[in-house]
């Protein structure tokens, strides 16, 4: 049975092995590619790193969305109350975009302080507030009974 | 009445369930056959019951009967019929119900076509089903009632989410049901032979087919999601690794390594144990997967419901079926009969390789899916993990995989040649070395992994053929010798050829759509033109045009290469006033070779409006890639050898060691 015991041996090492450099793998992956999320007021308190992958979330502050003419650029403001940060976007808003709406942006904090998006995400639901946000808002005081309602209701449909 | 007849026949079946697994269980302790027919009838009668029940809530949702909370949340009288019916599923109660009608699908098919299954095995098997059929029809009974009806019905009702209403979106869920749920099959047949003690061939032989259907369902599934985010979403991408798609994903990985391991089992009696495991962690992915997406602990499109009630109860079931299982393969696993020994090179060696990589894989994708609970529960900050990390590790993961998949079946099993097997590919290789410099030195793509994934496409498809043309010893030996070995050749080494040769035009279509793309954002005003690679995007007119139930804003762009016109597609905003919601609808041109593919944003005559314009090379490959996939899938399911309740044949007999009872039916 000493044939037994080398397979039984090798097949060990081998998932060993693979298991060890998958371990290593998704730990540097993780280091490189996590992407936290940031307040508007983490990001006056300059909790946020610039230049570094991030999400901010906050309300869409009423009054803020400009369009270029004859451009696809767009730029509005976040905020969760306490604080905003001027948001950059160059492509097509989710179709739920809307001023007052809960949104989260992913991209990068500019040395000027404000956000280069590339990624601008609105839940397709009306009622819906992105976790994060309500948070975000809570922490701030910004949080309103009707929004609590509303982000309770979360995905109904 | 109807909706109380369909709350009733589930409550039936709840109870049969509560017969089925427990009675046929000690029946087949105690050998007595009585008890263990009982199975049999209560699985089939509770597919009738369940069948029934579905039909009642299609019939709700059909007639609009708004006195039910059910349709009244997720239907309204003006939509399309396709609508009115996939609504029926597009929501949470309902979508459990198809779930739970799966799985008494499965468990009927197994009563009805398992008739050479050894009675103890069948009866224990369907015990199992009948335990996860109890949990789930409890859970919707007790938490989920899709019969629910209100007092004073409104005069209309909500809308169906304007996302779901859309026929690639109306079949995915009955597909990706069909492999998850499919999936409990191999589950309880692993469950059922632990409680024997007992794995061999012929176990393997029964297991494989339902895997295989499952595993083809999947696909399907999967693919129909990801085709719908690709023209729906207007992202221009197909996969976004998101916790949804994952949460398919996973199983689907842990269901292929499965189907290969159960042909080592069938053909040389080892991996037994390793082959049972994959089994319940296929399955176990499935619960998962239904509960994170059931729960609503991660936020998607997906997720129905955020009731905590809810979420606590798939966690029990959860934890009861994934710690039961494996508490008895631990148990239970050591005394299985180790099987045949093998070398690292050899067939076994190469399945082997296949089950290591892709369940390392799936922990990988698991891992980055859940790594946002965890810190999230530990109150270590809101992360997200995004495409970067999974391109990072299943990427190079994936590479061994594919090369090793085209060598694999030309090894020999306990003790393959591999320089043999090399020199008989070695055009696939030249050619595959060639795609790979060729694409370093001109395509001007960062990083080496797009060019090897070119060369793992070419390879696996010039391989795979080389394969087949090798078994048949196609132009070495006579038309007549070749003509017959391809007539003897069986047909799951045909599903198998097919099914490589589709993982290489998926991964084709994969490495083009997303190393390889051409993507343009911009203002557009009518009559402006726009340069994407060698096409020019030219906005034509926009115009406005009302739907069943929505009011759309259609772009219409003409699309010419050089001075030939090659098509014109039109792109839409919808708005669907019900649901006060929007949609955005892809306008795409496919040719063989690539997608052209344009999004309308916001915008106005004066202002011009945004577009998002792409070059999608060869994402049709992706789509035909797992079609193609599928249809190995089917071919190899039509093998006589695994053919559902096939009689055993003479090529049988030199694997099996348990008798086949002829007496069964």
């Amino acid at each position: 049975m000493r044939s037994r015991k080398r397979q039984r041996l090798w097949l060990v090492s081998l998932a060993v092995i693979l298991l060890g450099g998958a371990a290593a793998l998704a730990v540097t992956a993780f280091e490189e590619n996590i992407v936290f999320f940031r307040s508007p007021s983490d990001i006056a308190e300059g909790k946020a790193e610039i230049g570094r992958l991030i999400r901010i979330g906050g309300l869409v502050e009423e009054g803020s969305v400009k369009r270029t003419a004859g451009s696809s650029e767009i730029s509005f403001s976040l905020t969760d109350g306490g604080a905003s940060v001027p948001v950059i976007y160059n492509g097509i808003l989710p179709d739920l975009f809307r001023e007052a709406q809960g949104v989260v942006a992913q991209g990068r904090l500019q040395t000027d302080g404000s956000f280069l998006a590339v990624e601008v995400l609105a839940k397709h639901d009306e009622s819906y507030m992105p976790p994060e946000v309500a948070e975000a808002l809570k922490k701030s005081g910004y949080w309103q009974e009707n929004n609590a309602e509303e982000g309770m209701k979360g995905h109904t449909k | 009445m109807i909706a109380e007849i369909g709350h009733f026949a589930l409550i039936a079946a709840f109870v049969l369930a509560a017969v089925q697994m427990s009675f046929p269980l000690y029946g087949a302790h105690r050998g007595d056959i009585g008890l263990m027919d009982l199975a049999k009838t209560t699985a089939l009668a509770q597919f009738a019951l369940v069948l029934l029940s579905f039909a009642a809530l299609v019939n709700a949702f059909v007639t609009s009967d708004f006195s039910v909370l059910n349709v009244i949340q997720n239907s309204h009288s003006d939509k399309p019929l396709l609508y009115k019916i996939s609504g029926a599923w597009g929501n949470h109660e309902g979508s459990l119900l198809l779930w739970v009608l799966i799985l008494t699908l499965f468990g009927a098919m197994v009563a009805s076509f398992g008739r050479n299954l050894p009675p103890q095995l069948r009866a224990r098997t369907l015990a199992i089903q009948g335990m996860i059929a109890f949990g789930f029809i409890a859970f919707m009974l007790f938490t989920s009632n899709p019969f629910e009806r209100v007092l004073v019905p409104p005069a209309n009702g909500q809308g169906l989410n304007p996302l779901l209403q859309d026929p690639g979106l109306a079949f995915h869920p009955p597909f990706l049901y069909f492999g998850y749920v499919g999936l409990s099959i191999s589950f309880s047949f692993a469950v059922a032979a632990l409680i024997e003690g007992k794995v061999d061939a012929a176990w393997a032989r029964w297991v494989r087919p339902w895997t295989l259907a499952a595993w083809c369902g999947l696909s399907v599934g999967i693919g129909l999601g990801s085709w719908w985010a690709y023209y729906e979403l207007g992202w221009g991408g197909f996969w976004f690794w998101d916790p949804v798609e994952n949460a398919s994903f996973i199983p689907w990985l842990f269901a292929t390594a499965l189907l290969h391991s159960a042909i080592v089992v069938e053909k040389r009696d080892a991996l037994k144990s390793w082959t049972i495991l994959l089994a319940i962690l296929a399955f176990s992915m499935s619960l998962l997967g239904t509960f994170l997406v059931r729960s609503g602990v991660l936020t998607s499109v997906h997720a129905f419901a955020t009731d905590p009630e809810r979420g606590v109860f798939i966690l029990l079931l959860l934890v009861i079926a994934i710690g039961g299982s494996l508490t008895l393969f631990a148990i239970r696993a050591p005394s299985l009969q180790p099987g045949g020994l093998f070398r690292p090179i050899s067939r076994e060696g190469g399945l082997l390789l296949n089950n290591l990589f892709l369940s390392v894989a799936a922990l990988t994708v698991l891992l980055g899916t859940l790594y946002p609970l965890f810190l999230d529960v530990l109150e270590a900050g809101k992360v997200s993990v995004g495409p970067p990390y999974f391109n990072a590790t299943f990427g190079p993961l994936m590479v061994p995989i594919l090369a090793a998949m085209v060598v694999g079946p030309l090894l020999s099993w306990k003790r393959g040649d591999i320089l043999s097997a090399l020199s008989t590919l070695w055009f696939a290789g030249t050619v595959a070395l060639a795609a790979i410099a060729i694409t370093l030195i001109y395509s001007g793509v960062d990083g080496i992994l797009p060019a090897i994934g070119v060369g793992a496409a070419a390879w696996i498809i010039i391989g795979s053929c080389m394969e087949l043309a090798e078994r048949v010893k196609l132009f070495q030996s006579s038309a007549a010798d070749t003509w017959r070995r391809l007539r003897q050749t069986p047909r799951s080494v045909y599903g198998m050829t097919i099914a490589h040769l589709g993982v290489g035009v998926l991964l084709a279509g994969v490495i083009g759509t997303t190393a390889f793309k051409t993507e343009s954002v911009q203002n557009m005003k009518i009559g402006q033109s726009v340069a994407v690679s060698n096409y020019t995007f030219t906005l034509d007119n926009v115009v406005s045009l009302q739907g069943p139930n929505y009011v759309a804003e259609r772009a219409v762009f003409v699309i010419t290469e050089g001075d030939s016109l090659i098509a014109s597609v039109n792109a839409e905003r919808r708005r669907y006033p019900v649901e006060q919601d929007m949609t955005t609808e892809a306008g795409i041109h496919t040719t063989w070779l690539a997608d052209l593919y344009a999004v309308i944003g916001e915008g106005s005559r004066s202002a011009g409006w945004t577009t998002r314009l792409y070059k999608n090379p060869l994402t049709p490959w992706i789509w035909f890639g797992t079609i193609i996939m599928a249809i190995g899938g089917l071919v190899s399911l039509s093998d006589r050898r695994l053919r559902i309740g096939a009689p055993s044949n003479s090529r049988k007999k030199a694997v099996s060691s348990r008798p086949i009872p002829a007496g069964a039916q």
